[in-house]
């Protein structure tokens, strides 16, 4: 269970985030939903260590958080998805795979690879190709391969279906789904198109420049039609 | 046919030292994004160690591998002091920190050891060895000097591709957001690539030594070329940088035999400038691939 409590963060005298604070449930998906500039990216990313939160704490199954540096985070079994995917292009499919290995406990079980390239067999097809030629479904299937290698207990997605062709998305999201409930794994998913998040997702938060503005199960966020007009477009 | 031979010989061996240099200057531009001008002088006092342990009586071989053992140590140490404050302001603040230790460290190594030449030692004949009857211009320090190179290439090859830390390394160099996230101590993988580095540059400082004279100015030069086969090779490229250097050794070689000697700066001046203006991204640059 993550819990984020009266979070505050910015860039300079811009405040990003703005006293947030909710709870994501171990075993689901909490969709983090919100137009461009409403402070996602922020929110995950002062999660994971790589901004600074100028006040408040983020919580990990009772422990904190908020003052771990980013390059400890897998070994507190928080894995970060960043946006645009953060694939290694120069590296290859396998080597990525092994780098998200060795963040938590420093070696590679090859158990944990064979589950990766189970879970995803188009990977283990190119494992030895560089990863800058896969095609941008199959790099979101890598960066979330690659997240699990670390055995993670909380996953935090930037964006997964950005750029993707529905089709990929709905395959992506539905392996998620399944992986959520068989590892019971606490997801954060930060996704700009809220329809098809909402669509997997067990609860929402929506924020609005930096605000949380609502937060609920993911079947009455959908049901709300002022919310859905103000803030999800859709 | 036997100038021509010997040329290639001389260039083979020049081009050697020049790779192992461009290759120093290439594993810290690739990690950090600097080049590091004080790649010379660090080598240098490296070397000056190793010439104060020979005058003390201990063997060359000893003070080889202290020379190496400082040089993994200097790098280290420069990066955690000097470039690691400048870190994450704008890449010329570091490289500006680095001409300043250059002219310190110069400065430094007059003071300590003496702004004169000095005759260095080499482990093996410096004379050509004879093969036929024929004197053919390749030396027995010609031939350690290659295979020192080629065994530290492929030592250094190893270690990147075939090892854990190795992959720490390279993740770091490409993308150190995403490798932190992963888990990566970017910091020290930075450390260890600039002492990595050094211990190439004072390689190359040593084998440059060998046999002839040192004095805190005899590496400026090795700088400029070495600077030259990386750009050659594609400064992104270990691989680039290696047969930047030995196509610029062999380049200057043939220069220095065929047209004059006195051309050999003005030759590696013009090389420069022709990859600017034809291959701005080296030979080898990966940038190149990835514009497809």
């Amino acid at each position: 269970m993550l819990t984020v409590t009266d979070l505050t963060a910015g860039y300079g005298p811009v405040r990003a985030l703005d006293g947030v604070s909710f709870t994501a449930e171990r075993g689901q998906v909490t969709a983090v939903l919100g137009a461009n500039g409403a402070g996602k990216t922020t929110l995950l990313r002062t999660i994971s260590g790589l901004h600074r939160a100028e006040r408040g704490s983020v919580d990990l199954d009772g422990e904190r958080l908020d003052r771990v540096a980013a390059d400890r985070m897998p070994a507190r079994g928080l894995a970060h998805v960043p946006e645009g995917r953060g694939v290694i292009t120069e590296l290859t499919v396998e080597e990525n795979l092994r780098l998200g290995a060795l963040g938590r406990t420093g070696r590679l079980d090859p158990a944990d690879l064979e589950r990766v390239y189970g879970l995803f067999p188009v990977l283990a097809d190119r494992r030895a190709a560089t990863a800058h030629v896969l095609s941008g479904g199959e790099r979101q299937m890598l960066v979330v391969g690659r997240a699990l290698m670390a055995r993670p207990t909380t996953l935090l997605l930037d964006e997964p279906s950005l750029g993707l062709a529905p089709r990929i998305v709905a395959q992506i999201f539905e392996l998620l789904r399944g992986l959520v409930e068989s590892e019971s794994l606490t997801v954060l998913l930060v996704e700009q198109n809220a329809r098809s998040a909402l669509s997997i997702a067990h609860h929402g938060v929506v924020l609005n420049l930096g605000r949380v503005v609502a937060d609920d199960d993911a079947d009455a966020l959908a049901a709300d039609d002022q919310l859905r007009h103000a803030y999800l477009g859709f | 046919m036997q100038q021509l031979l010997n040329t290639a010989l001389g260039g083979l061996t020049l081009g050697m030292v020049y790779a192992a240099f461009a290759l120093a200057l290439v594993l810290i531009w690739r990690s950090t994004r600097v080049v590091n001008f004080a790649q010379a002088p660090m080598a240098m006092v490296t070397t000056f160690i190793a010439l104060v342990i020979v005058d003390a009586g201990h063997s060359y071989w000893l003070a080889f591998a202290a020379a190496l053992a400082s040089g993994l140590v200097l790098g280290a140490v420069v990066e955690r002091v000097v470039i690691r404050p400048v870190e994450g302001g704008p890449e010329i603040n570091a490289v500006i920190l680095t001409l300043g230790l250059f002219i310190v460290l110069h400065a430094l190594a007059a003071v300590v050891f003496g702004n004169r030449y000095r005759s260095f030692p080499a482990p093996f004949g410096v004379r050509g060895i004879e093969v036929g009857g024929t004197t053919i211009a390749l030396t027995g320090f010609g031939i350690f000097t290659i295979l020192a190179v080629l065994a530290t290439m492929g030592l250094l090859l190893l270690l990147f591709q075939r090892t854990d830390i190795g992959l720490r390394m390279r993740a770091s160099a490409f993308n150190p957001e995403v490798a932190r996230l992963l888990g990566v101590r970017v910091g020290r993988m930075l450390t260890l690539g600039w002492a990595l580095a050094s211990l190439v540059g004072s390689l190359a400082g040593l084998l440059i030594a060998g046999g002839s004279l040192v004095h805190p100015g005899y590496m400026d030069s090795v700088v400029v070329y070495g600077f030259v086969a990386a750009v050659l090779g594609g400064l992104d490229s270990p691989f680039g940088a290696v047969v930047g250097g030995l196509l610029l050794g062999l380049a200057l070689s043939f220069v220095s035999g065929y047209v004059g000697s006195q051309l050999v700066a003005l030759a590696a001046l013009v090389i420069l400038m022709l990859v600017l203006v034809l291959r701005p991204g080296g030979l080898f640059a990966q940038t190149a691939a990835r514009r497809v």
